[in-house]
């Protein structure tokens, strides 16, 4: 078939089974716009090029399919360049198709030109520069396939501009060769006797899971052992979902802002099972303190996650697909054993859980916004897709909403992106449109992306956008009135402060505000009520920190617990 | 302790900034690097000197792994190995020294490869401590002016090679 590199582009992604790119146009993919057009290819248009990265990012964390964004050469393809970081820092599947300057105009600082691919090796698992047409569809397989496979990451594909308007004869490759890329899927099976041996020997064994459970779609996998066993359990941000809530043996989040029972279990625990994890400094705190007592054992897919932050007593490598279901095989035969033995640890663990639950301080002036969180997971039942921003807000979420499934809770947990939740809300929605998506966003992320409301209302994307408004970077706030002598630095936005309602009508979008607790419950119903998007002004008080606290660099049991009751 | 790698890679461009970047951004210690053509037009050998305990040795072998373009990693200190290096040394040489550098760069067997009316270019390839000591010797007693250094290269002996190890 002979056909120009644009309409191999459109071939390419229709062999990929992609139904939806996100992008923005501009001088050097004029001729793959061309070919969208004509195609009638669904594209999303955003208003910026991070609002698309993003979008394709929560349009992959919601679906688990291969998000795709296309942007222009130079300052379109820079514009992805933090929604790459986002994507990469959580292993999230990406292809990003960037135009490139014309081959001649290569490496002689054209207009528009910025090496995009030097620019991404750090954070992408792999990259490409397109320069000949004869390349362009085994660089695109090879990109999805090691976008999806593995561990999942982003890859960039540039593409220079004239490869889209040269014609070839058009094969997508059936296969991918690739010397340097095997990913593991079954790993060595042996391990899995010693990791038994070891769970029997246990007398305060502890799971920990992270988004390595999410991403690999093992929730199934990972009950059915969490029941077997009976061993207590804690989990990353990432892991959150991917075991419901109220599980009996569940002990919360872990980590800086994790729950007493999480961080004091860890920090007793005998035995760490860490599964889809990687020891975040988040998670861990003071590094040499993290679990001290325990034997550590890692399931990772990613060998080079072993012995990076946390040294593992055992390791097994491989696809959760593969360990968890084997290792239940094994474990199936001495439930009753293991249950049996740690019946104390669990009991104990567990009162730690219900004696020093998250709470918070009751305000019947001011609309809290853990009452917030806890009043939509309500109205929810905890079966929303929940978009965070980064900072307060998140914690709070992470707390109080209560997950019920995985790839419920899409939030920027490595790189901690502000601006990451509108753009992302709109694509996990475009990928999921039946199921209601809410995002929970400060004031100060959501001005970091707000244009983006515009594409929700031309799209209709039915957003519901709850701004959690302090009036104030209230996570860097919390930090200065605790380290930093409570003198706030740049963290006041009163002096800019939006009328949100006023900005929502103004692109399109129905505008709602709660300044009183009474108002909350039938605002927030309205708010679903809706059809279209619809964004919320929620003011809450500006001095509020987030608890329990563990301080940066601590150890996990020196947690500052705030409005828990000591 | 120091560890030899032959990283086998894609033999295109952008490798070497892609191996060397994530070197630099993981803060791993890296003594030498060395790259070159080998048998394969295809394929590329880079050689590399970590300075590191155990467990930052297999990190670096791990993330250096995850490289799409890198295709093998034998690590050569695990068995017998040729470990080489080049050097080209400047050395200040009147018609007074020139016999006694004769001398040092035949104990050495090195090899004179330029002479002029004040310098001379010695050629020596070995490993790291024997360029050194010579190296050491022409500074002392004679005066360098230029060194050119590669990065070890190594090869392992016996018939098996790092691809298949």
């Amino acid at each position: 078939m002979i056909i120009t590199g644009a309409e191999a582009i459109i071939e390419s992604l229709k062999n990929e089974n992609v139904d939806v790119v996100f992008g923005y146009p501009g001088g050097s993919v004029l001729t793959l716009y061309d070919a969208l057009y004509q195609a009638k290819f669904r594209h999303i248009l955003t208003k910026h090029e991070q609002g698309a990265v993003h979008a394709a990012d929560g349009y992959a964390r919601a679906t688990g399919k291969v998000g795709v964004v296309i942007a222009t050469s130079g300052p379109g393809a820079t514009n992805l360049v933090t929604g790459i970081a986002t994507a990469y820092m959580d292993s999230i599947p990406l292809v990003a198709i960037t135009g490139q300057v014309s081959v001649p105009l290569i490496g002689r600082d054209s207009f528009q030109e910025a090496d995009i691919r030097g620019i991404t090796t750090p954070i992408t698992k792999h990259n490409y520069l397109v320069k000949k047409v004869e390349d362009l569809p085994g660089a695109l397989k090879e990109a999805f396939y090691i976008a999806r496979t593995g561990r999942p990451g982003p890859v960039v594909v540039d593409i220079a501009k004239d490869v889209f308007a040269a014609s070839f004869d058009y094969q997508y490759p059936e296969e991918v060769k690739l010397r340097g890329y095997r990913p593991v899927f079954e790993g060595d099976s042996s391990i899995l006797d010693k990791v038994l041996a070891e769970m029997r020997l246990a007398q305060k064994p502890l799971i920990f899971v992270g988004g390595g459970v999410n991403l690999s779609d093992s929730s199934k996998e990972l009950k059915e052992l969490i029941d077997l066993s009976g061993f207590p359990v804690i989990s990353t941000l990432m892991g959150l979902g991917c075991l419901a809530n109220d599980h009996p043996q569940f002990l919360g989040m872990v980590g800086m802002h994790g729950t007493y029972a999480a961080n004091m279990a860890t920090t007793e625990c005998d035995l760490l099972i860490g599964i889809g994890v990687r020891f975040d400094d988040r998670v861990t705190g003071l590094l040499s303190e993290f679990a001290a007592k325990a034997k550590i054992i890692h399931f990772d897919i990613d060998p080079a996650e072993i012995n990076k932050n946390v040294i593992a007593n055992l390791r097994v490598v491989g696809d959760m697909r593969w360990s968890l279901p084997a290792l239940n095989q094994e474990v199936r035969n001495v439930s009753d054993e293991l249950k049996g033995q740690v019946r104390t640890w669990l009991e104990k663990v567990r009162n730690w859980y219900k004696e020093k639950p998250l709470t918070y301080v009751q305000n019947s002036d001011s609309v809290m916004p853990q009452a917030v969180v806890e009043k939509v997971s309500q109205l929810t039942q905890g079966d929303a897709v929940i978009v965070t921003d980064v900072g307060q807000h998140q914690m709070w979420v992470a707390q109080f909403y209560g997950f019920k499934n995985p790839r419920s809770l899409l939030t920027s947990g490595g790189l901690g992106t502000m601006g990451y939740g509108l753009p992302a809300a709109l694509g996990a929605q475009c990928g999921l449109p039946d199921r209601p998506v809410i995002l929970f966003v400060g004031d100060g992320g959501f001005m970091m992306n707000c244009q983006e409301l515009a594409a929700a209302a031309e799209f209709n994307f039915p957003v519901k956008v709850l701004i959690l408004n302090n009036q104030c970077l209230g996570m860097v706030a919390q930090w200065q009135r605790m380290f930093y002598g409570g003198r706030y630095s740049q963290t006041s936005l009163k002096g800019s402060a939006t009328d949100f309602v006023k900005l929502a009508e103004a692109m399109g979008v129905a505008g709602l505000r709660v300044s009183k607790p009474e108002e909350l419950e039938k605002t927030l119903q309205e708010a679903l009520a809706i059809p279209g998007p619809v964004v919320v002004d929620i003011r809450i008080p500006e001095v509020l920190d987030v608890f329990p606290m563990v301080p940066a660099g601590a150890c996990l049991d020196q947690m500052m617990l705030g409005g828990i009751e000591e | 302790m120091k560890h030899t790698l032959a990283v086998l890679v894609e033999n295109k461009p952008g490798v070497l900034t892609h191996i060397s970047g994530l070197i630099s951004r993981r803060a791993f210690n890296i003594e030498s690097i060395a790259a070159g053509y080998t048998e394969e037009a295809d394929t590329t050998r880079i050689t590399i000197v970590v300075e590191g305990d155990e467990i930052e040795q297999e990190q670096v072998v791990n993330q250096l792994s995850k490289l799409v373009d890198v295709i093998k990693i034998s690590d050569l200190t695990a068995v017998e190995s040729i470990q080489r290096e080049l050097a080209l040394i400047k050395v200040k040489a009147s018609a007074a020294t020139r016999s006694d550098i004769i001398n040092i760069v035949e104990i050495f067997r090195a090899s004179i490869v330029d002479v002029n009316r004040e310098t001379m270019v010695i050629e020596l390839s070995g490993d790291e401590t024997k360029i050194d000591a010579l190296c050491q010797v022409l500074d002392d007693d004679h005066g360098i002016i230029e060194i050119a250094r590669t990065g070890k290269i190594a090869l392992s002996r016996g018939p098996i090679p790092a691809k298949e190890q």
